[in-house]
């Protein structure tokens, strides 16, 4: 999101409290400079984003409100998102679970049907009703590019293993939930599942992940889905299922295949 | 068979390739050599020459057989790199995703060979899928042997061999799968460890006994090392000798056919066409083993991670021959007692320790049982066609499916997240079907085997339908019959007329009650319930009428230039 604490300052005082008055003609006195010399560049940015809330809020009453009310306080078809924040929103979206295409038990990933900018404006707008989580920084993101993977290695099967698998493959959650393959996501979109966890996945905030750790995790599912399969194919990385399906149809099928041949050739 | 008839009908295929060549020259110079000098001669000569008949459903044993062969060897070459011990180092390999980590030498060694010993995840990974092939075999040949009642008199003791070589490869199986001390090894000790906890009064000795105190411990790695490279191939080493013993000299059975008796073997002699057949298919076997561990990935610890008792992952998984029992673990309610301050856990005794009991007792007293039922104590060496014992077939069916939707079920979180469905659902649903499929299956396939037996019969008395219909000079609407291939009319005349034991008269005629009544009684009864609804045989006297009635039919046809050919040997495997 795009910081814009003078403008903040500016909406906020819009009550005629006398004292407040006084502080903020202060703080105005203070930050005359400052004014002076960002004017130009402040109101563009501002009008910006309020072009891109305005944006939003067209979006969200066309595809949103539906579920989760005009102002967003929720409906018998879907949850408040007061508080949710931008990067839940972000999250829902990008990755295709928003809007809801039907009712199940899960909302499923998909691709997405707005556009990156779109995705920004309406997780600008939904931030407006209350704070949440904000969407990370390229720069906490692109930590994981020099993290180390054999911690986040670790942490993954501490923390996320039990539900997506120790090689990020998925796993069944109870009554139809399930934790998905992480091979799709983003590192960005790892990194807000953490933030906002989804569903029934916990969220991790930083008191329980600090930023390192989460980048630590992110290369590690990053180098799962290089990992190119030294052993061959892979079978979806399902462990003893698929290998155990394998064996008793390709397996045993070829060397019976060949039993049958060797009976039939000396005849 | 008595050994006496071991001179042997050596009846050979009328088109069995006749011995010169060059091959022949070279085993009759080895049969000479070998004669030379060790003077065997006579007994050797007679047993190289030893028939063994000829189908692919024999090769079931053979190709477990030669899959333990291919695990032995890449074992041996595995227990060069493997370090058997708990001790915790640093991963320093090439496997960048643990650079670092601290884990036991097993499991470090384990991923040595997988990573930087030149060829060594090649051979790990044809260890482990030849492991899997190796029990795929033992149950499938398993399936052949009771389906075509080869376990029958005199071959009950070499079922009961089979059974325990069944067993001991599930316990090879499992202490292999648990050595690289992975994640999903782990966690397949402790659940066994839980099973093991679980059994009243000495369980939680046992655990104590075999992890030497608190579970995990260092101690199982040693010993589970030991158990899986010595102990317990060396048991199944000498099982698997003694079961092929007993084959040699008990001889093969064959499938019903011309010429063959219950006192006959056809096929071919030992050496050297069996011999270059069974050797030539060892190199099969390792082949295409060798093949599909060059192309599929199996058991990649790697991703799995060292175990730590803090960890799970989902979809840990046994493999697939430990499924069943998983499958039953998942199922099982949650049931627990306390007893008297001590805690029973039903929820893992039932499905753990006293089904599988229950199982595999069964499964290993099976021939005595049927026996017991039927009365048939007779000696067998002709197979019987599964269609020919439907109480058998259907009770076969029926375990068949017990077992397979314990096995589903063990994988019930994977068909879940493959399907989209609930694992609640899928649970629940396992649950009833482990009820209701096994007798439904039962009822279904003893019909199937009576339809097929009754098509049989009719196939004997009046031929094959052709759907060819004429009309004769009278007026009257006739469809063709064609005579059946007399090969085929062997194989339909196995058919074995039996009867049911009688039910024991209550007193006798001084009228003294006998003795051991009520069981006499439950045992004719039982073989009543095997035997009913079977089709009656087809008699002599049946079969001539029918058969001039085909002559007559093949008559009117021929004037009418259809011509199904009768051959004199309709008549001639008839015994
Ligand atoms: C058909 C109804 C429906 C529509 C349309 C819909 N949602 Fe949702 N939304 C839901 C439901 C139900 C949930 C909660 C269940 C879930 O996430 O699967 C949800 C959850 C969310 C969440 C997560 C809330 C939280 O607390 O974690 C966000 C964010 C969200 N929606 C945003 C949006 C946005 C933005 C749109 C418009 C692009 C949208 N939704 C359209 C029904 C809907
Ligand atoms: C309790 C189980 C659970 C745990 C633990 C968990 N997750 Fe999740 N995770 C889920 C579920 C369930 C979803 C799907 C949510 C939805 O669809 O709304 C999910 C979704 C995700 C997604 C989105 C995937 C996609 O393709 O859209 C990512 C990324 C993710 N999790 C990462 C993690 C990471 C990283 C951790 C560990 C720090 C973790 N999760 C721990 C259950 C879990
Ligand atoms: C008798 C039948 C046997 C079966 C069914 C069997 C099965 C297995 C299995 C499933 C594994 C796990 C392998 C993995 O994926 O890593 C394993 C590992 C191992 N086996 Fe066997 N095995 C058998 C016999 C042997 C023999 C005879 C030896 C040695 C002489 C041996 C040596 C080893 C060693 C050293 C390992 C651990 C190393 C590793 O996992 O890479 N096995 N075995």
């Amino acid at each position: 999101m795009i910081k814009r604490p003078f403008a903040a300052a500016m909406a906020r005082r819009r009550h005629p409290l006398a004292p407040l008055l006084v502080i903020v003609v202060a703080l105005l006195g203070i930050a005359a400079v400052y004014a002076v010399v960002n004017a130009a560049t402040a109101k563009a940015a501002t009008s910006a984003s309020e072009t891109m809330v305005t944006k939003g809020s067209k979006l969200f009453a066309e595809g949103c409100a539906s579920c989760h009310g005009l102002n967003a306080e929720g409906s018998s078809d879907g949850p408040s998102l007061v508080g949710a924040g931008a990067a839940s929103v972000h999250f829902q979206v990008a990755t295709g679970r928003m809007p809801l295409a039907a009712p199940g038990a899960q909302a499923m990933r998909k691709p997405p049907i707005y556009t990156e900018e779109e995705i920004q404006a309406l997780a600008a707008y939904v931030a407006t009703f209350g704070p949440g989580p904000a969407i990370p920084s390229a720069a906490q993101i692109d930590g994981w590019k020099t993290a180390d993977i054999a911690r986040g290695g670790e942490l993954f099967r501490v923390n996320c293993a039990q539900c997506h698998h120790a090689a990020g493959s998925g796993g069944a959650l109870t009554n139809g939930k399930y934790a998905p393959s992480l091979m799709k996501a983003s590192p960005l979109e790892i990194y807000e599942a953490m933030l906002t966890g989804p569903q029934s996945m916990p969220v991790f905030g930083d008191a329980s992940l600090p930023m390192e750790e989460k980048q630590q995790i992110i290369a590690y599912i990053e180098e799962m889905k290089r990992n190119n399969n030294p052993g061959g194919l892979s079978l979806g990385r399902l462990g003893p299922v698929t290998e155990g399906l394998f064996i008793w149809t390709i397996g045993l099928g070829a060397v019976i295949a060949a039993a049958v041949w060797i009976g039939a050739k000396v005849r | 068979m008595s050994n006496t008839s071991a001179a042997m009908n050596t009846s050979t295929n009328g088109n069995q390739p006749k011995l010169s060549g060059p091959l022949a020259k070279a085993s009759a110079a080895t049969y000479e050599y070998l004669d030379d000098r060790t003077g065997l001669s006579a007994g050797l000569r007679r047993n190289l020459r030893k028939v063994f008949p000829d189908h692919w459903s024999f090769m079931l044993g053979e190709i477990a057989l030669w899959s333990f062969v291919v695990v032995l060897l890449t074992g041996v070459f595995l227990t060069f790199f493997y370090v058997p011990s708990a001790t915790e180092v640093v991963y320093n390999g090439s496997y960048v995703p643990l650079k670092g980590v601290m884990i036991s030498e097993a499991y470090a060694s384990t991923l040595n060979i997988s990573f930087d010993v030149r060829g060594g995840l090649l051979i790990r990974q044809i260890h482990h899928w030849a492991a899997l092939l190796f029990v795929v075999a033992i149950v499938v040949h398993l399936l052949r042997v009771f389906f075509t009642g080869a376990f029958r008199r005199p071959r009950e003791l070499n079922w009961v061999i089979g059974v325990g070589i069944l067993t001991l490869a599930l316990l090879a199986g499992f202490t292999g799968y648990s050595l690289p001390d992975d994640l999903l090894s782990g966690t397949g000790l402790r659940i066994a460890g839980g099973i093991l906890q679980s059994i009243p009064v000495v369980g939680t000795w046992g655990v104590f006994l075999l992890f030497d105190g608190e579970f995990p411990g260092t101690a199982w790695i040693p010993r589970f090392f030991v158990a899986h490279v010595l102990l317990v191939p060396g048991l199944l080493l000498a099982l698997i000798t003694a079961h092929l013993l007993l084959v040699f000299y008990q001889k093969h059975t064959q499938y019903p056919g011309p010429k063959r008796t219950n006192e006959n073997v056809v096929g071919y002699p030992l050496m050297p066409v069996y011999m270059a057949k069974a050797g030539g298919f060892f190199f099969i076997v390792f082949g295409i083993t060798t093949l599909m561990s060059a192309l599929v990935t199996i058991n990649p610890i790697w991703l799995y991670g060292p175990y730590m008792p803090d960890q799970v992952t989902s979809g840990a998984q046994p493999d697939w021959y430990i499924g069943w029992l998983e499958g039953a673990l998942r199922m099982m309610p949650p049931i627990e007692w306390t007893i008297f301050g001590y805690t029973i856990s039903w929820n893992i005794l039932v499905p753990s320790v006293i089904m599988p009991g229950i199982v595999m007792t069964l499964l290993a007293l099976y021939p005595f049982i049927e026996a017991w039922v039927t009365g048939d104590k007779r000696e067998h060496n002709i197979l019987q066609r599964p269609r020919n014992a439907p109480t058998r077939t259907g009770l076969g069916v029926m375990a068949l499916t017990f077992y397979v939707i314990l096995w589903a079920n063990g994988g019930n979180d994977i068909i879940a997240l493959a399907f989209n469905w609930s694992i609640n659902s899928v649970t629940t649903l396992m649950r009833v079907l482990l009820f209701v499929l096994p007798p439904i299956a039962f009822v279904i396939t003893k019909r199937i085997c009576l339809g097929l037996q009754r098509r049989d019969r009719d196939k004997l008395l009046h031929g094959i339908e052709t759907g060819r219909i004429l009309r004769l000079p009278s007026g009257e609407f006739v469809e063709v019959h064609a005579p059946v291939d007399p090969d085929e009319v062997a194989v339909l005349l196995s058919k074995e007329e039996v009867l049911p034991l009688p039910m024991p008269p209550k007193r006798d005629a001084n009228g003294v009650r006998t003795p051991g009544y009520a069981i006499k009684a439950l045992r004719a009864r039982m073989s009543n319930w095997w035997y009913r609804d079977d089709v009656p045989v087809v008699t002599l006297n049946e079969l001539e009428s029918g058969h001039h009635h085909a002559q007559e039919q093949v008559e009117i046809a021929g004037t009418y230039g259809v011509e199904p050919t009768v051959s004199e040997e309709v008549t001639a495997g008839h015994r």
